[in-house]
């Protein structure tokens, strides 16, 4: 027996959620399918950075909204506005940290450059050293490993039929909608979503519409609880840090440095060179790191399209069946492109242009 | 080839956080490595023959033992000599450790496990109650005895967080002692040149160990080409004679260690369950009812199994609390094992290094 619905969502990750929770205050009835349980992927182990100083220029007009948003959900997600710091020690990095952050500006990210005196009267445990620095004050984190929970209890109040432990064995699209085939049996609806991030280049394939995604493994790690070491998030010129120090003590260190690891056995290993790395340059900027123990690494999958910008809109050459993924810095923007999605299919126009995937289908044809 | 051995069951009761109360396993390390006693006057938990073994090494060293409480009825222990007795020595060590520690007159307490610890700073006493067979508390008598130390376990557990390292598979196997790495007849795992043996790859005890080891380690000469297949055979057919024996043994052992959801579904509400982040077993039922249904989801919910230890003291009983919502240990899973294992301070990770021998790969942001 077919369970009909207006939109089936298949991806419980923030894009997923966010796209369903639009759908379902939009009138339609929703059902949301997930694999494992929301948010268990890169939505829900990423180090919950959400600072426009480590946004591409191109997504800060959705990154601005996307913050809004985490800030409104407060300690449900246990959000934090404490600022962010970005850090140059050479005077390449500090080129380049003047030329990137003054684009970020002009694209709108309230973002100011200071003084190095400046910089370590906020953060006094950094590295002496400093070449120049950059601060963002509306910034801040939110804790990732809420966004299930948080997710779970907005779906359910909006009516979304919210199906965990339901993998999309096949999304099947016709002329009047897409079938989405479960272990539970089938279910139909005028429109479906393929929300599954790092996932969604295996469905796609088995949709016949393949999309050029390529697969990022980064890294974050943990340490146990500290006395305070710094109050904002702490970045690094290269892109390559992010520090930031939880409410309870744990320091998390990111930066996006690669492992390895494969989505479909959900099997993401840490690489020695990239996590020595990443640890002599938390380090570096924070020497007092040193004395911590380190109680965890782990990795989440990412995806990226060849030019770094989202894929988001009508799966080519089909009316019924879309595609919201790879969203690079895809935490902080995912409430609010979800949302824009659910605008799309709702018939509405979004109020801020989507990304359509065509443009790199079409390329890749050629 | 792994060989980590077994990590010990620990199932949260109210009290069990006060300074005296000591694992097992650790109680016998201290006693035969120091001869130190946990406590003058002594309640020894758990089932099976290492709460025994321990009673012994208290006695022997010059404590005293004021109770033995096992879960097991006389019943399970009945049903067990048989196997035991199959092994040369088997029935002689539990016999004869009971026999000591009767003439002695240490009171038994069989089919009884542990209701609450008291004390304000220390262990000042012990309350036991009898359980069902599936350690369920029944309401019948308790009594309340003094003690100023409880060593408590419930049994051990093949230590695979190694193999979840290293990807390979496995399954939920109570008769080995709960999760197990998934092995062929020759030790082999699924992932090539991966072998397990001893109590990692099932907990059959130190009868058995050696036998698991020396297939292993033929399988391995095998797989490298260093024995010819006869040979191969003629030796393992050697070592799996006397494994067999030590096997009905082991198997005959673990029967009265096997994990019990029953024996954790009954504690209240404020007691301890992950004694790291101090997460009491309220906040983990109202995520269990919010919704979460894997471990990890339950993990991500509650913090439960996110510090120092990295969940090997809670994971057990957070699954336990899973199983008695209704959920299958298959679905329940466990908690993702996350590198190092053991916090590790980060400057043994980092070493020492120059800022310019930090390999920047590629710049993240552009």
């Amino acid at each position: 027996m077919t369970t009909s619905f207006d939109a089936i969502v298949v991806g419980g990750g923030v894009m997923g959620a966010a796209a369903a929770l639009q759908l379902a205050e939009g009138g339609m009835r929703v059902a949301l399918c997930e694999a494992r349980q929301l948010a268990m992927g890169a939505s829900g182990v990423n180090a919950g950075t959400l600072s426009m100083q480590t946004k591409r220029v191109p997504l800060i007009p959705y990154a601005l909204r996307g913050y809004e948003l985490w800030k409104r959900a407060g300690d449900a997600v246990g959000f934090k506005e404490t600022g962010s710091l970005t850090l140059a020690y050479t005077q390449g990095e500090a080129e380049g940290l003047v030329q990137r952050m003054t684009a970020r500006r002009n694209a709108g990210a309230p973002i100011e450059l200071i003084s190095v005196t400046a910089a370590r009267a906020l953060e006094p445990g950094l590295r002496e050293g400093l070449v120049a620095a950059s601060y963002c004050a509306a910034d801040g984190y939110a804790n990732s490993s809420l966004t299930g929970v948080y997710y779970r209890g907005r779906l359910r109040a909006a009516g979304v039929d919210v199906r965990e432990l339901t993998p999309a064995c096949a999304m099947v699209p016709d002329d009047t909608g897409v079938t989405v085939n479960t272990p539970a049996g089938p279910l139909r609806a005028a429109r479906a979503l393929l929300a599954t991030g790092a996932w969604a280049k295996t469905m796609s394939e088995q949709i016949g519409a393949p999309l050029p995604i390529r697969l990022r493994v980064n890294t974050v790690s943990v340490t146990e609880r500290m006395p305070t070491l710094i109050k904002t998030v702490v970045a690094h010129a290269s892109g390559l840090l992010t520090l930031k120090q939880a409410v309870n003590g744990t320091v998390l260190i990111g930066g996006a440095w690669q492992g390895r690891g494969s989505p479909d056995t959900w099997q993401g290993d840490i690489v020695p060179e990239t996590l020595i790395a990443n640890l002599r340059l938390a380090q570096y900027v924070l020497p007092r790191l040193a004395e911590a123990r380190v109680l965890r690494c782990w990795t989440g999958f990412e995806a990226q399209t060849p030019d770094s910008v989202p894929l988001a809109g009508p799966m080519p050459g089909m009316s019924n069946l879309f595609v919201l993924c790879c969203v690079r810095s895809g935490y902080t923007i995912g409430p609010y492109i979800g949302r824009l999605m659910g605008d799309l299919m709702l018939g509405r126009e979004p109020e801020m242009p989507l990304f359509d995937p065509a443009r790199l289908v079409k390329a890749t044809e050629k | 080839m792994l060989a980590p051995g077994a990590i010990e069951r620990f199932y949260p009761r109210p009290g069990w956080t006060l300074p005296g109360v000591v694992g097992l396993g650790a109680a016998a390390l201290m006693l035969k490595a120091g001869g130190v006693l946990p406590g003058r006057h002594v309640a020894v938990v758990g089932p099976g023959a290492l709460a025994v073994s321990v009673a012994k090494l208290i006695v022997d060293a010059g404590g005293e033992v004021v109770a033995i409480c096992d879960p097991n009825p006389l019943r399970a222990w009945a049903e067990a000599l048989p196997a035991m007795a199959r092994h040369p020595g088997g029935l002689a060590h539990g016999g004869a450790w009971l026999a000591g520690l009767a003439l002695k007159g240490v009171p038994m307490y069989r089919g009884w496990d542990v209701r609450a610890i008291h004390g304000e700073r220390d262990v000042d006493g012990v309350t036991l109650g009898r359980v069902d067979g599936q350690w369920r508390p029944l309401p019948k008598g308790e009594r309340t005895i003094a003690a100023d130390a409880v060593c408590i376990g419930y049994g051990l557990a093949p230590a695979t967080d190694l193999y979840q390292l290293l990807g390979a598979a496995r399954r939920y196997e109570p008769a080995f002692g709960g999760w197990a790495p998934v092995l062929d007849r020759g030790q082999r795992s699924d992932v090539p040149g991966l072998y397990g043996a001893g109590d990692s790859a099932g907990v059959l005890g130190a009868a058995a160990a050696p036998g698991t080891g020396r297939i292993a380690a033929l399988s391995a000469a095998l797989d490298l080409g260093r024995l010819d297949a006869a040979t191969y055979e003629r030796k393992t057919d050697a070592a799996r004679h006397r494994l067999a024996r030590a096997t009905s043994f082991g198997f005959a052992v673990t029967r009265l260690i096997q994990p019990h959801a029953a024996a954790v579904g009954w504690v209240p509400d404020h007691t301890i369950v992950c004694r790291c982040e101090d997460i009491h077993a309220d906040e983990l039922r109202a995520a269990i009812a919010a919704g979460a249904q894997e471990i990890n989801a339950l993990k991500a919910a509650t913090r439960c199994g996110m510090g120092p230890c990295g969940g090997r003291v809670c994971a057990e009983a957070a699954a336990a609390l899973l199983e008695c919502a209704g959920f299958s240990r298959e679905r329940i899973g466990q908690f993702t094992a996350r590198a190092p294992l053991r916090p590790l301070p980060l400057s043994a990770l980092t070493g020492s290094f120059d800022y310019g021998d930090i390999p920047f790969p590629q710049t993240a942001d552009t």
